[in-house]
């Protein structure tokens, strides 16, 4: 106890938002809710909640609730909201270490295609180095579900030859599994 | 002038003529293109939605590639490659300790210095140099295009520092010069819905959707890009967005590579107009370009 008065306390939400902040390299503490990000959001029309309103969440250090949006799955990356921020905030950024953080903790709400979608890239990625867009299309569908997901334009495509049914193949792709093992080992380290 | 050429996973598959188009009209550019040996996946979004650090090594890995090649610098097609790449060099110059990681992730140190170039702004540089007039045999004159750049070229603009966020002029310049007529439309830096189309098909066929009908009310006989996604989810769903939206577009989605090809004097055939899904000949035929 302090004889000269109460201890300066950390407001109990400030854990989160610091968090956030360090992570992504952003500061969302500027951001004073004008709504131009959530304005100019493409996909804002399906969210459950707008981008200005999840980062008055993680201002406010209400965890679950930012982790548990659909908003942060549903974010297309397209940036408009960063061109646009007043406060300069880098918004997909924010995003994207909300993504990580979801993950990491294990909240699997919905929509749930679009972390199938990044384990589906990511395997890829690892086992060809450039992307085998057949095999994508394909292991996406089975671990997703959804079967025959774009399957009504493979006729055409294999027609037109816009599709290459063969993997990727040149010397020095695979540098990019032992780069994915790299970080997975220090990872766990 | 000699370039460490990235062409990026999707002009090996889908996006085959967007390869023959780039390489035809380089060519006639005086543009030597030098593939990057051993080139790696940029990555893409799903990199950088999972791992920070994995989205900065996979480019910083290419990008050394290409330093050791001795180059004016890498150029790129894609606008999502051309994003990472340059996101790359942005993060290993300004965090000491990205840099770090990202070395003991890819085995050497990246300082971040190799410049990088999207073919649009390549183009847009020739098209100032004395016989670029000479250059176009076949005038496109009449053909009205609508020029889409979508988002990664234009933002974000920290990052890419790509003509103007809102209001990009390259691809219009390009149009006017080759005799065609841009078009004045309100959603060429609009999003197509990227990869949603995958996981969230309705979201990409409605703001795609969206796009197509601005470009044909707004009189475009065809939309013109510079990246394979916007053109896949634009020309290879455009049925799906038909049939979503319950209307009829019919709208030719060409590369912009395409559109410079054909004012160059190459043929369909050399610049892959067959492969679209929306067949762009008729309404070439309609304006009295025959290819």
């Amino acid at each position: 106890m302090h004889e000269t008065g109460p201890a300066r306390q950390k407001a109990p939400f400030a854990e989160f938002l610091e968090e956030v902040e360090r992570e992504s390299g952003e500061k969302v503490r500027v951001c004073y809710q004008c709504g131009k990000c959530s304005a100019g959001c493409p996909v804002g029309y399906a969210m459950d909640l707008l981008p200005s309103q999840v980062l008055r969440l993680v201002q406010l250090g209400l965890k679950h609730e930012a982790l548990s949006s659909s908003t942060i799955w549903l974010c297309a990356s397209c940036e408009a909201c960063a061109a646009r921020c007043p406060r300069e905030i880098e918004i997909v950024r924010v995003m994207d270490c909300l993504r990580h953080k979801a993950r990491a903790a294990g909240y699997t709400h919905a929509p749930r295609e679009v972390p199938i979608f990044l384990q589906s890239f990511l395997a890829n990625l690892k086992r060809f180095g450039r992307m085998y867009e057949a095999m994508l299309v394909g292991s996406y569908n089975l671990a997703s579900g959804h079967l025959t997901k774009d399957m009504d334009k493979a006729p055409a495509m294999i027609l037109k030859r816009k599709i290459a049914l063969m993997p990727p193949r040149a010397k020095g792709m695979e540098r990019a599994r032992e780069i994915i093992k790299n970080l997975e080992e220090s990872k766990r380290r | 002038m000699k370039f460490a050429f990235y062409p990026g996973c999707s002009l090996e598959s889908s996006a085959k003529e967007y390869r023959a188009s780039t390489e035809r009209v380089a060519r006639t550019l005086g543009l030597q293109l030098e593939e990057i040996p051993g080139w790696v996946c940029c990555g893409s979004t799903p990199a950088h939605m999972s791992d920070r650090i994995l989205s900065i090594a996979l480019p910083s890995h290419t990008l050394l590639l290409a330093e050791r090649m001795k180059t004016e610098g890498v150029l790129v097609s894609c606008a999502s490659c051309y994003s990472r790449l340059k996101a790359a060099n942005d993060a290993v110059k300004r965090d000491a300790s990205v840099r770090e990681q990202v070395a003991q992730a890819i085995g050497a140190t990246y300082e971040g210095n190799v410049p990088v170039y999207h073919m649009l702004e390549m183009v847009a540089k020739c098209m100032d140099r004395p016989g670029f007039e000479e250059k176009v045999k076949r005038k496109l004159k009449g053909l009205k295009v609508a020029s889409y750049y979508g988002c990664l070229l234009v933002r974000p603009p920290s990052i890419t520092g790509f003509d103007d966020r809102e209001d990009p002029q390259l691809m219009d310049r390009m149009v006017a010069a080759l005799g065609a007529e841009p078009v004045k439309w309100r959603y060429k830096v609009e999003c197509c819905g990227a990869a949603l189309a995958f996981t969230n098909a309705d979201i990409a066929l409605k703001l795609s959707g969206d796009i197509l009908e601005d470009a044909k009310s707004s009189g475009a006989d065809v939309v013109a890009v510079a990246c394979p996604l916007c053109q896949s989810n634009l020309d290879l769903r455009q049925r799906n967005i038909e049939k979503y939206a319950g209307i009829d577009l019919e709208v030719p989605v060409l590369y912009f590579t395409q559109i410079l090809g054909l004012a160059f004097g190459y043929s369909a055939g050399a610049l892959g107009l067959g492969k679209h899904m929306i067949n762009p000949v008729p309404v070439l035929k309609k304006r009295g370009i025959h290819v």
